[in-house]
């Protein structure tokens, strides 16, 4: 009994320390998450110019910048690339191929297993930058690809300007795989062998196992993984930038390429930050799509 | 329970996430204006910390630093203004101030996005600016330079006629203040083989009298001089930024005897047979492929392509560029190239049915400007008086390759010795510039645009209606006029 009068205070104490150990990881996300945000949308709303007259002297200009983004053709070219290259790059690419190769990997020695991986991961770990420039000597006019085509005969192809949604995709891919390859080896990893084995008893096919029993089983990972890798191809600027510059033309000009030549090219911040606003609310629709089909 | 916890994993991890991408902006915006990319070449001696740091507590006797910012397109300390900048305040009188280049290593465009960001704060705003003309009006507006009109009145060169007065209306912003002493220019106009040009059997002479007689000689050479051949280059990417806005399009546009922004009405024009008289001539060359191949010239080197590589190598006949491009040749240049004097030729640039005046030529250039927030504005000013004095210029002019500014260096036969300073610098006669309004550069953006949706195949109609529409957007319904 009277440990009781003894532990109310304690734990009331108690209440309060948690807070004293959270202060700073709150400070930080205040001022390096909710501010900038907050600043974002206040920005969005004025006329913030990096030079001209705009410069001087801020002004509310209210939905202007919304209404600007609506009218502009090039938005809806921006938004339609940014699918392109996100169901192309992310969800089919890095996806589909990062599990193909986490299955045709399992069960094979270890050795096999390293050397692929190690393959896989070099263009995971290559900084994007690096990796740009890597492919763009790759696709490049007298880039690697051409000198093996010409080597059997095949005249050179422009890449990067006849196929250039093509090269960025292949760009990501390379650069993306090996994210989604090791969260699909440890989710296979954790598939246990005697479903299989029993399913292989009744006489499944190896399809039948692979689309029955081992894709349901890592169905959370697989919904994890696409909103990451949603998330992540959502804001590639650098690979696509010093690929194609969003060119030629506007074959290329994704969401966040549009939003830094409007910013930085054009002077226009605000319309920028309104921009990075509509590309926000593209991420958290997406993954609020990718939490309910998991929920189901 | 697991379940509910799980969700709220997802979702929080989820908002984290799409805060990151959201947030790539705002940090990237921030960003920039501390990193401002400025690199300061190894110095010999002394290594300050910072240029503001240096104010009155340390007593009079230690040095002021003076800050030069300009643009380093690569080449470092071989860069002319490198070594202009270095000789110069080597001869300085005044010793009491060091002068420090602190260049920003960048590509033109990406130049003055990361100047305005400089400029706007007492802690990263150098002493002095280079800045392009085109840009100076709407930094001006900004409110990021120092006017020098009461400062000019005192400066002998400035009033007694030394510098050519209507390069004073390049420095002069729209509230009719001086925000800079420029120290070159430039004419454009059309470069051309000599050799390809005999080969094909042109004349060796070249002076088109209208734009007819330009194709036609880019079709000749594309049907006489082999395939590997480039029959004409022009900058016609966003890529290579302002030198596709004027070395193309606005030859072209005022060639066609129409203008980008109506003095009289204040307005701009949206609309115009100039502009699809313009766009008609890309689309021409775009159609026939009589110009160089996409992958090279919508990337931001195209410039450099053409005058260092195809140039020299003769696989360029006609490139429509600016007088500076021999700087390039000069010994010690970027390509040295002594044979150039006899090969190349520079023909002006014609209107486009031949109309008087018979040739256009666009003027820009640069103009050395102290910014607002400077630390040390008279100490600026005098070196600023110093370096643009007729010796000084002209040293630096001739390094460049590119025109002078000053009617004292245009008569110096050291000046006029070099080849086609003359010619160059006579083109100016018919000089036209781009209007100083502080939308300009914005414009310039969309000019761009359309001339590189042109060159890919967009149609001259379509690429001509969206421009409107852009401009519009940009100046206001109220601003803009169709003719």
């Amino acid at each position: 009994m009277g440990g009781l009068t003894v532990s109310t205070p304690r734990l009331k104490r108690k209440n309060y320390t948690w807070l004293y150990f959270l202060l700073p990881s709150i400070a930080i996300m205040l001022l390096f998450f909710i501010y900038p945000i907050l600043l974002t949308f206040f920005y969005s709303f004025t006329n913030l110019a990096l030079t001209g007259e705009a410069a001087k002297e801020l002004k509310f200009v209210g939905f202007d910048n919304y209404a600007r983004m609506f009218q502009d053709p090039t938005v809806r070219v921006s938004i339609w690339n940014t699918l392109i290259f996100l169901i192309g790059s992310a969800v089919i690419g890095q996806q589909v191929l990062g599990f193909l190769i986490a299955l045709l990997m399992k069960h094979k020695s270890k050795v096999f297993r390293r050397v692929i991986g190690t393959v896989v991961l070099a263009g995971w770990v290559t900084p994007e930058i690096v990796c740009a420039l890597c492919l763009y000597s790759f696709f490049g006019d007298e880039g690697t690809l051409n000198a093996i085509l010409s080597f059997f005969g095949i005249s050179a192809v422009t890449w990067l300007y006849t196929v250039p949604m093509l090269t960025i995709i292949l760009a990501n891919i390379w650069h993306g795989t090996a994210f989604s390859m090791l969260v699909f080896q440890a989710a296979l990893d954790d598939v246990p062998n005697e479903i299989e084995e029993a399913a292989v008893v009744d006489g499944a096919s190896r399809l039948q196992i692979l689309f029955r029993i081992t894709i349901p089983y890592i169905k959370e990972t697989i919904t994890t993984n696409m909103m990451l890798v949603t998330l992540q191809t959502l804001g590639v600027f650098g690979l696509i930038y010093a690929m194609t510059g969003g060119g030629p033309g506007t074959s290329t000009t994704t969401l966040p390429i549009f939003m830094y030549n409007q910013a930085f090219v054009n002077y226009q911040l605000g319309y920028g930050t309104a921009i990075s606003l509509l590309l926000l609310l593209i991420g958290i629709v997406l993954s609020l799509f990718y939490i309910r089909s998991l929920k189901e | 329970m697991k379940q509910a916890k799980r969700k709220w994993a997802l979702m929080s991890s989820a908002l984290l996430l799409a805060m990151t991408v959201g947030c790539s902006s705002s940090s990237s915006s921030t960003s920039s204006g501390t990193d401002s990319g400025t690199t300061t070449p190894k110095d010999s001696g002394t290594s300050e910390p910072a240029p503001s740091k240096d104010s009155g507590d340390k007593g009079t006797t230690a040095k002021k630093t003076i800050t030069i910012t300009y643009r380093d397109d690569g080449t470092g300390e071989k860069g002319t203004l490198y070594k202009w900048i270095k000789d110069v305040a080597a001869q300085y009188s005044n010793k009491d101030v060091e002068i420090k280049p602190t260049p920003i290593q960048a590509s033109e465009g990406d130049y003055f996005a990361k100047i305005a960001l400089a400029l706007k704060s007492k802690d990263t705003a150098p002493d002095i600016v280079t800045e392009d003309t085109f840009m100076l009006n709407s930094d001006a507006s900004a409110g990021f330079l120092e006017p020098l009109d009461e400062r000019l009145k005192g400066w002998e060169d400035w009033t007694n006629g030394s510098f050519i007065e209507a390069m004073k209306k390049g420095v002069t912003a729209s509230d009719g203040k001086v925000y800079g002493v420029p120290y070159n220019t430039d004419s454009r106009g059309l470069w051309y083989n000599k050799e390809i040009f005999k080969k094909v059997g042109l004349p060796e002479d070249w002076q088109p009298k209208n734009w007819d007689e330009v194709l036609d000689a880019a079709r000749t050479i594309k049907a006489k001089a082999g395939s590997d051949v480039v029959p004409i280059w022009m900058n016609l990417g966003k890529a290579t930024g302002e030198a596709t806005s004027m070395q193309t399009y606005e030859m072209l546009l005022y060639g066609a005897g129409e203008r980008l922004y109506d003095d009289a009405s204040k307005k701009w024009i949206t609309k115009s047979q100039g502009i699809t008289d313009a766009l008609t001539f890309i689309e021409t060359i775009t159609k026939e492929k009589l110009g160089p191949p996409l992958s090279k010239v919508l990337n931001g080197q195209a410039g450099n392509t053409a005058t260092r590589e195809y140039l020299p190598k003769g696989k360029l006949a006609i490139s429509l560029d600016g007088s500076w491009i021999p700087g390039n040749y000069l010994d010690g240049g970027a390509a040295p190239w002594p044979e150039y004097k006899d090969v190349l030729g520079f023909a002006p640039m014609p209107t486009n049915k031949g109309q008087a005046p018979g040739s256009i030529t666009l003027a820009g250039g640069w103009a050395l400007s102290i910014p607002a927030n400077a630390q040390h504005k008279d100490e600026a000013w005098d070196f600023i008086k110093f370096a643009l004095n007729k010796d000084n210029t002209e040293k630096l002019v001739i390094a460049s390759g590119n025109i002078t500014v000053r009617a004292d260096v245009a008569k110096d036969p050291e000046y006029t010795k070099m080849p086609f300073n003359e010619i160059s610098t006579e083109y100016l006669k018919n000089a036209e510039f781009r209007p100083a309004q502080d939308k300009y550069p914005e414009v310039s953006t969309q000019i761009q645009t359309m001339v590189e949706s042109v060159a890919t195949g967009t149609k001259a109609a379509d690429a001509a209606k969206k421009y409107a529409q852009d401009i519009t957007r940009i100046v206001g319904q109220d601003n803009t006029l169709q003719k």
